[in-house]
């Protein structure tokens, strides 16, 4: 989806500009419903949150305090430390996305007895609801009675405190947004894959190439495409998640699974208007900071292919 | 999809065992503990356990999480229903207009409007600035209000699926109507729109999905129990009713059908617009 760049037609393909009727038959004003919605409800907020962000703000008045704001954001560790946990969470998911989803699209592209099975139940959790999941996984996780801790004590294994341990809360909320999103990772790298063309595949054959030789040169390099696509997908929304946070662990312990997202719900639900609009201010220059350079790199790359 | 022969035509049956056995495993066993629960009754339920009810209780729970809080379920699934076919209907009709224009026409425009789509689909929405914007305009707390927020974030995705399906339908199509005498409405309504069905439908499930999964939105932009959607039903259930598992996991898996079936509907279609459009640009 990235990849997506309009390679527009020269103009002399397009028809000729007709004497005597200089309208096009693609009219601008298409644009205009979409673009009205569109301004006032994605530009508007988001260009004024820079300057909400530097007032004391209560929705009916704002009064200008500068960059207190960010001060305070800054000043507290709580919140500095969503900052970091936002990061850790985003490359923790991409990157397992990335390793399972290509792993899985491979399988599923082999001969194995039952894909289209394998395929469909790799793929629904992707259409259940985060917080349905969040919820289930609550209670899988659950250190004491919980499934998952009962059936490693069967194996002899005592289980952490999936959710309860400060030390592992964020990496298991991670692994349930793994779990529920690599369906969509194996599915783009399916298609990423099947449309290699079979005559590498068949030449290489020719040559007495392994499965392995296989994968490492032509799965890997033809699927590279795939690969950003999935990388950028899982950055975006990992780095904005909130919901399946939210339902598990609501940050906590302490604050040790906030990410920025929940930290701007928090301080909205507490009337702070203006440090929570810093707080997706931050989010903003977060996410544009990683995503834009990252995506102009990764499309130069896809160039040289 | 079609069938890759990349490697021996032999069918690799113990792999397939291990993979089979691993997908029970990981993904079944969580759904199978969904359904289980919701089935037992609430001392069986609280034990948390995954083992055979002694007794079926569907009706029951089924019955009891309907009833509860005055039907609130109930409401919360119309409410659902009208926020998900009214915003998904209008963003896929604005998104499939924008990008008619955006693939089909080079203007100086072209540029910016291909920035903000990309800046739609990854910068973060401003929340509270949002809901000032909507109190501005009397919308805040409105059913209308939150389907042009949900139009808002979910236009960029489409235009771009639809933008990478249009490039490959041919320009003679456009200037045969238009010698036939279509005007810009006609050709895009009469002409274009209908060939665009596959990736009309891969869009319509996926947002679809996403918005009637959403959370986020409806939590900001439409708090209070009169106007609850289905998953802020579910959120309020886990904390009023934590105890009762067994009407929790009966809600979980009411509000799984609506996807469920959409899934079971549409499962080859979704891959196959998402690979015309998407990967391969």
């Amino acid at each position: 989806m990235v990849s997506l760049e309009a390679r527009p037609r020269t103009r002399a393909a397009g028809p000729a500009p007709a004497a005597g009727r200089k309208r096009s038959p693609y009219s601008s004003w298409f644009y205009l419903p979409a673009a009205i919605i569109y301004a006032v409800l994605f530009l508007v907020p988001t260009v004024t949150s820079f300057y909400f962000s530097l007032t004391r703000w209560s929705i009916f008045d704002s009064q200008f305090i500068g960059f207190d704001n960010y001060v305070t954001f800054f000043r507290e560790p709580a919140l500095v430390s969503g900052l970091w946990h936002t990061v850790v969470y985003a490359v923790l998911t991409s990157g397992l996305k990335v390793v399972l989803g290509l792993g899985l699209a491979v399988l599923l592209t082999s001969q194995i007895i039952g894909r289209g099975y394998l395929r469909s139940v790799v793929f629904f959790p992707v259409l259940v609801s985060t917080i349905g999941v969040g919820l289930t996984f609550t209670i899988l996780m659950d250190p004491e009675e919980g499934l998952i801790n009962e059936s490693l004590s069967l194996l002899g294994i005592q289980g952490p405190g999936w959710l309860t341990d400060p030390g592992y809360a964020l990496v298991s909320v991670a692994l349930v947004d793994v779990w529920k999103g690599v369906g969509l990772a194996t599915l783009i790298y399916i298609a990423g894959i099947v449309s290699i063309p079979q005559e590498y595949f068949e030449a290489a054959r020719v040559d007495g190439a392994t499965a392995w030789q296989n994968f490492r040169s032509i799965v890997l390099p033809l699927a590279r495409p795939a690969t950003f696509t999935v990388i950028l997908l899982s950055l975006i929304g990992g780095l904005r998640s909130f919901d399946l946070i939210w339902a598990m662990t609501r940050g906590g312990p302490g604050f040790t699974s906030d990410v920025i997202a929940s930290v701007i719900y928090k301080q909205y639900q507490a009337g702070f208007y203006g440090l929570s609009t810093a707080g997706n201010v931050v989010l903003f220059l977060l996410v544009t900071a990683i995503i834009f350079p990252l995506s102009r790199y990764l499309n130069s790359k896809e160039v040289d292919l | 999809m079609t069938v890759v022969e990349n490697r021996r035509p032999r069918k690799n049956i113990a792999l397939s065992l291990v993979a089979i056995l691993l997908s029970v495993v990981v993904f079944l066993v969580p759904f199978a503990f969904i359904v289980l629960t919701a089935l037992k009754s609430r001392q069986e339920a609280s034990r948390l356990d995954f083992s055979w009810p002694t007794q079926f209780q569907f009706v029951q729970n089924f019955v009891d999480v309907v009833q509860a809080r005055d039907y609130m379920l109930i409401i919360a699934f119309i409410n659902s229903t009208i926020l998900t076919v009214a915003s998904v209907t209008i963003m896929v009709v604005l998104a499939a207009m924008v990008a008619f224009v955006l693939q089909r026409r080079r203007t100086r425009w072209t540029g910016l409007i291909n920035f903000l789509v990309l800046s739609g689909l990854i910068i973060p929405p401003a929340v509270v600035p949002t809901i000032w914007v909507l109190q501005k305009l009397g919308l805040f707390r409105t059913m209308p209000g939150l389907i042009l927020v949900e139009v808002a974030f979910g236009l960029s995705f489409c235009i771009l699926l639809f933008r990478a399906f249009i490039a490959t339908i041919p320009r003679e199509l456009d200037e045969a109507a238009i010698i036939d005498g279509a005007g810009p409405l006609r050709l895009f309504f009469r002409v274009v729109l209908p060939l665009l069905k596959s990736v009309i439908i891969t869009c319509v499930v996926v947002q679809s999905v996403t918005v009637f999964n959403d959370f986020v939105n409806p939590l900001y932009f439409l708090p209070g129990d009169q106007n609850a959607t289905v998953q802020l039903t579910l959120y309020n259930f886990s904390s009023s009713y934590s105890t009762q598992y067994n009407l929790l996991f009966m809600d979980i898996l009411l509000i799984t059908i609506p996807p469920l079936i959409m899934f079971l509907f549409f499962n080859k279609r979704i891959v196959a617009g998402m690979t015309a459009g998407a990967v391969k640009g």
